[in-house]
């Protein structure tokens, strides 16, 4: 009875709200910011698997910032982020404005065409892998074929054509979710907007550029950030396709991190080369949420 | 018409052939016989003789039974357990007004966007600790620290959408809070419960680098990494096979977003608003 009185109470009163949120907190800060700080604090540390290490203050980033390998990677993350989002901005964007057309079939269109984005990265990177294979591409077979070329493309063999690769499946993957993003953000323009512009002589391009496009700005940044986050981070596509080869040319932030902590057993110096990413993703999570406070 | 054809047809084929070719690519490997897959004057584009002895030997000599449903029991796991704690956090924050509602909203968005890959290593720490290792189980609470932060930032969405009215007015007739959330509010929130597990089930399905690092012997392992270390074997012969695993390894989400496409569409443009 007693026990009963009390949990009503407690019901009533202001605690009701915070326990709610009591699962989703204990999961979150045991397993999300314990080990984010964790992380943090082994990137001081020259912790291999199965010792602790000690505390070493920045060596990490010191010899980091000297290895010519984690340089090429700070430059080939740039690289890849910059260059996909681009892309998949334009390209997303493209295919938002053909699939806002009325057309036939344009539902079914609409649902098929977001597939890349659905199904699991590392699995549509297997068929990108053997798109990419050395001896049966059919690229090299079709290019062959054509008189075009001699021999074969060895896309995975060469730096700049690997790293090309890997951005053309990267892009393949997220043009979705920018087509996603945008179609509902051209939808959300009323009609009312064209039909003045039209009214004013505004035609096609002009349309677009001067009402959707600045209409559509806030969510571009929306669109971008969380885009530039989920590239900058990139980890399945690069190690299922090159494992950061060829000599080490396609390594991402994540990649080399990951080689160097788990196979390489190098905990403290994979959690420094994970920390390196930290204030970019900073930074892009803060515009995320300008820009999300703005459009509300 | 001829407005028409550039302005619709052209693009739409391109972007077809570009994002479906890969999808394409996959039927056709696990379909053709090794003979083929190798030979330099077959048509690469084309099947001529078709096989299921692909889709066999991954069912019959690999683990890959095994893996499919090991990823289905965590992704299922992980999703109920996520959606429930989300949907009690999303009531919280968004209904129930308390002094720390907005730190906590804000707190749950911010965790979305720490992406696994910076937490890996840490987590690896922590689960040695735990002892949970190599241990299937111990995935669905790991899953859930991306699962909740996204599940909770949609359904606070949704439930913002269900007029506070019918609360007041359930409120007026003297039921208690617990009865408003459980009688009233959660039968609405239906369609949003679907949004998010679909989500859930979906991103754990995807998953790739907790279970690569965490998980070790093979029939321990999800349907991602068992193809990935135990059947990439760096021979000509494994691409049939392995096109097999990542098809079939694709099914199951693939029927679920098929099943669920408005609400999956609705669901992915609804995150990033506020």
């Amino acid at each position: 009875m007693a026990a009963a009185r009390s949990s009503s109470s407690v019901l009533r009163g202001g605690s009701f709200g915070p326990l709610l949120v009591v699962p989703a907190v204990i999961l979150l800060v045991g397993l999300l910011a314990y080990p984010l700080g964790l992380g943090v604090w082994l990137g001081f540390k020259d912790a291999k698997i199965g010792s602790p290490g000690t505390f070493i203050g920045i060596e990490n980033y010191q010899y980091l910032l000297d290895d010519p390998v984690f340089r090429l990677t700070v430059v080939n993350t740039a690289l890849y982020t910059i260059v996909t989002v681009i892309l998949k901005l334009g390209l997303g964007l493209g295919l938002a404005l053909v699939l806002n057309q009325k057309f036939a079939g344009v539902r079914f269109w609409r649902s098929v065409l977001l597939l890349p984005y659905v199904v699991p990265t590392v699995l549509s990177a297997f068929a990108w892998w053997w798109i990419f294979d050395p001896q049966f591409s059919f690229i090299s077979w079709a290019l062959v074929r054509l008189g075009l070329l001699q021999r074969n493309i060895d896309f995975l063999g060469d730096s700049w054509l690997a790293r090309m690769s890997l951005m053309i499946a990267n892009i393949w993957r997220g043009i979705p979710f920018f087509t996603v993003g945008y179609l509902a953000g051209l939808q959300s323009i009323s009609p009312d907007v064209y039909e003045a512009a039209q009214i004013d002589g505004s035609r096609g391009w002009q349309t677009f550029w001067h009402i959707s496009w600045p209409l559509l700005l806030p969510l571009t940044v929306i669109l971008t950030t969380f885009s530039a986050i989920f590239t900058l981070t990139d980890f399945q596509l690069v190690w299922t396709i090159t494992r950061g080869g060829p000599a080490n040319a396609t390594h991402l932030f994540v990649t080399l991190a990951y080689q160097r902590a788990i196979p390489g057993g190098a905990m403290g110096e994979g959690a420094a080369i994970a920390g390196f990413t930290l204030p970019f993703l900073g930074i892009l999570a803060f515009a995320a949420l300008r820009a999300i406070r703005e459009r509300e | 018409m001829n407005g028409r054809f550039l302005k619709t047809w052209l693009p739409l084929a391109l972007f077809a052939i570009f994002l479906l070719f890969p999808f394409y690519w996959m039927v056709l490997t696990a379909l053709r016989p090794n003979a083929e897959l190798v030979s330099t004057t077959a048509n690469p584009f084309w099947v001529r003789h078709p096989t299921l002895e692909h889709i066999q030997y991954l069912l019959r000599g690999t683990s890959f039974p095994r893996w499919f449903w090991n990823t289905m029991g965590i992704a299922t796991g992980a999703s109920i357990l996520s959606v429930a704690a989300s949907w009690l956090a999303a009531y919280g924050i968004v209904r129930v007004r308390f002094p720390f509602a907005a730190g906590a909203g804000l707190a749950i968005y911010l965790g979305y966007l720490i992406p696994p890959a910076i937490l890996f290593i840490p987590l690896a720490d922590v689960l040695l600790q735990l002892g949970w290792f190599d241990k299937p189980l111990a995935l669905v609470p790991v899953y859930t620290t991306f699962l909740i932060p996204f599940c909770t930032w949609l359904l606070m969405g949704f439930l913002k959408t269900i007029p506070r009215e019918i609360e007041e007015a359930a409120m007026v007739d003297g039921a208690g809070r617990v009865r408003i959330m459980l009688g009233i509010v959660l039968p609405l929130s239906g369609p949003g419960l679907i949004s998010a597990f679909i989500f859930a089930f979906t991103l754990s399905w995807n998953e790739y680098l907790y279970a690569l690092v965490f998980m070790s012997a093979p029939e321990h392992k999800t349907v991602p990494v068992g193809l990935a270390t135990e059947l990439v074997r760096g021979d000509l012969y494994q691409w049939g096979p392995l096109m097999a695993g990542a098809l079939l390894g694709c099914i199951p989400v693939v029927i679920l977003y098929f099943l669920f496409v408005d609400r999956y569409v609705q669901g992915m443009s609804g995150a990033l608003k506020g």
